[in-house]
């Protein structure tokens, strides 16, 4: 237990020192998405790795962060700080009717029906012009001309979702997510009331999703519906984020993004654009032969050195 | 006031009548055992007792409360707990996490549940796999594990579906002892069995269905007179 302390100290020294050597701003940029993404996993991996929903909608909830905190700008000219305010508790509100409708369905219906309302969204917000003012997007002035505000900012939330993931799964709610994936049937006859907390797995996974979203708009100043509610860039991105990381393990989503964000830039730097199509092999072989993910496979191996289970991961079933 | 009565209970699947106007009643404190060939509608039963099907007709009565309607967490909530023929172990939660589950109904903290979960465990003779994952389970063992999972509810009336199906001789004496401690502790049992010698060693009354009807209704030793439950299991020529 010392050393694990002792470990995340020197992980907190690190994450806030080094940032400061970096002189490159893309270099900054990068941490500043790989936490970004590292983020939006936590908030994914509640519902998804936890809980067993796997949402192909997350886009929804982010993309509703962002255009509250732009609108906010557009339409009032209030500044879109206060969009982090706003966004969270505007992605949770929606979420709260999206669920009792969605968590009538189980497995891959629901997955699909989540997949459709990011769809939905992205729709709405392209053609709702008057609103939203569609595909020409918001753009807004950003605050700082430096990354580095940015950073910290965004290194507060991630810390933030990380903490709320491992209060949640260390108490009964964690059990009780985890029973419900494992089986629901069985989880409903031990008496836990499954809609209700697939409910509360889901809600904080939106309003993480949704603050990220805000962050966003403030941060890269531009967004439009195809940015923020992309299902193949955002909703699925999550996904393949945590999956190389490690569903329902703490610390996957965080290592899953640095290795994504890694890897995508190294191709793209590479290979140009013809990037996407070595990086989707390797998206493939990775989920082909490691469906644990890093921190997964990690806990395997621990578990298989030192004889016991470590974390809710998982093996597939 | 019955403790636990079904009245007129009827369940129709499309056209397939599975339970046809079914009433009993079941005493507290008492191991209530139902019989009957395969299909006779057994499990159908415990599956509209603990909520998981809804009635066509007839109503559920329990401590003099209706329950038919209510959903399976609430039905667990007020009291009755089951197990599943088809056991449904939480494969990937270890024995200890699973019965944990069961035991953060009625306590919310971490350590408490533990402790509980622990107490079952070792009152099913299930302790020394507490660490191990469910998956990795023998039947026997998973079987157990149903019990110690449902008990870890603290029920009042434990629903037992097949509970010695598939067991060796010496396993299901196991399970015979087992039933037998938790009707001590206090908890009243129904017991589905196609193992008559289970249900027969420990039954204080017994339900004889089939095709969804009761057919005979008495003691362990009337049940196994009875030519209308020789009939259903052996045919027409023995009764």
């Amino acid at each position: 237990m010392g050393r694990k302390k002792w470990l995340l100290a020197a992980g907190v020294l690190v994450a806030l020192v080094f940032p400061l050597g970096l002189r490159v701003p893309y270099h900054q940029h990068i941490l500043i998405m790989i936490l970004v993404w590292a983020t939006l996993g936590n908030a994914w991996n509640l519902l998804g790795g936890y809980a067993g929903q796997a949402s192909f909608g997350h886009a929804a909830f982010f993309g509703l962060g962002a255009y509250s905190a732009g609108l906010l700008v557009h339409h009032l000219g209030i500044s879109p700080w206060w969009g982090m305010l706003l966004g969270p508790p505007v992605a949770t509100a929606f979420a709260l009717p999206i669920g009792l409708v969605c968590f009538r369905l189980r497995g891959p219906y629901f997955a699909l029906a989540t997949l459709a309302l990011g769809e939905i969204f992205r729709l709405v917000f392209t053609n709702w012009v008057a609103f939203t003012n569609g595909a020409r997007g918001i753009l807004i002035l950003p605050e700082f001309t430096r990354k580095l505000p940015y950073y910290y900012i965004m290194l507060a939330i991630f810390a933030l979702s990380l903490v709320m993931v491992r209060v949640m799964v260390n108490s009964k709610l964690g059990y009780y997510f985890v029973s419900i994936r494992e089986d629901q049937d069985a989880a409903e006859a031990l008496g836990i009331p499954a809609t209700r907390y697939k409910l509360y797995a889901l809600l904080p996974s939106a309003f993480i999703t949704g603050l990220v979203g805000a962050f966003y708009m403030n941060y890269v100043a531009f967004i439009d519906p195809h940015v923020v509610f992309s299902l193949g860039d955002v909703s699925v991105m999550i996904i393949l984020v945590v999956m190389m990381g490690g569903v329902a393990t703490l610390w996957g989503p965080a290592v899953g993004a640095a290795i994504y964000l890694a890897l995508s830039e190294a191709f793209r730097a590479r290979f140009g654009a013809v990037s996407l199509l070595p990086f989707g092999v390797l998206v493939c072989l990775v989920i082909l032969f490691m469906p644990n993910g890093v921190m997964g496979e990690a806990a395997r191996l621990g578990k298989r050195l030192a004889g016991r289970r470590e974390g809710w991961g998982g093996e597939p079933a | 006031m019955s403790y636990l009565e079904l009245r007129g209970v009827t369940k129709d699947f499309g056209g397939l009548r599975a339970v046809d106007n079914l009433s009993f009643e079941v005493e507290q404190g008492e191991i209530f055992g139902i019989i009957g060939p395969n299909g006779s509608g057994k499990t159908t039963c415990f599956n509209l007792i603990n909520g998981f099907y809804p009635l066509t007709g007839g109503e559920i009565h329990f401590r003099g409360r209706r329950i038919d309607g209510l959903p399976p967490h609430r039905i667990c909530e007020l009291g009755i707990a089951r197990t599943f023929q088809v056991v449904k172990p939480l494969r990937r939660m270890t024995v200890l996490e699973n019965v944990m589950a069961g035991a953060f109904l009625r306590e919310s903290r971490v350590a408490a549940a533990r402790r509980r979960a622990r107490e079952v465990l070792e009152f099913c003779g299930l302790a020394h796999r507490a660490d191990v994952e469910a998956k990795s389970l023998t039947i026997a063992d998973r079987k157990r594990l149903e019990i110690a999972r449902a008990l870890a509810t603290q029920p009042e009336v434990l629903l037992l579906d097949e509970t010695a199906a598939g067991l060796n001789p010496r396993e299901c004496e196991e399970a015979i002892a087992l039933i037998q401690r938790i009707r001590q502790s206090g908890v009243t049992v129904v017991v589905v069995e196609h193992v008559m010698k289970v249900i027969m060693g420990i039954s204080d009354r017994v339900l004889a269905i089939n095709f969804g009807r009761e057919i005979a209704r008495g003691t362990p030793g009337e049940i196994a007179r009875h030519p209308e439950v020789i009939r259903a299991y052996l045919g027409e020529a023995h009764a």
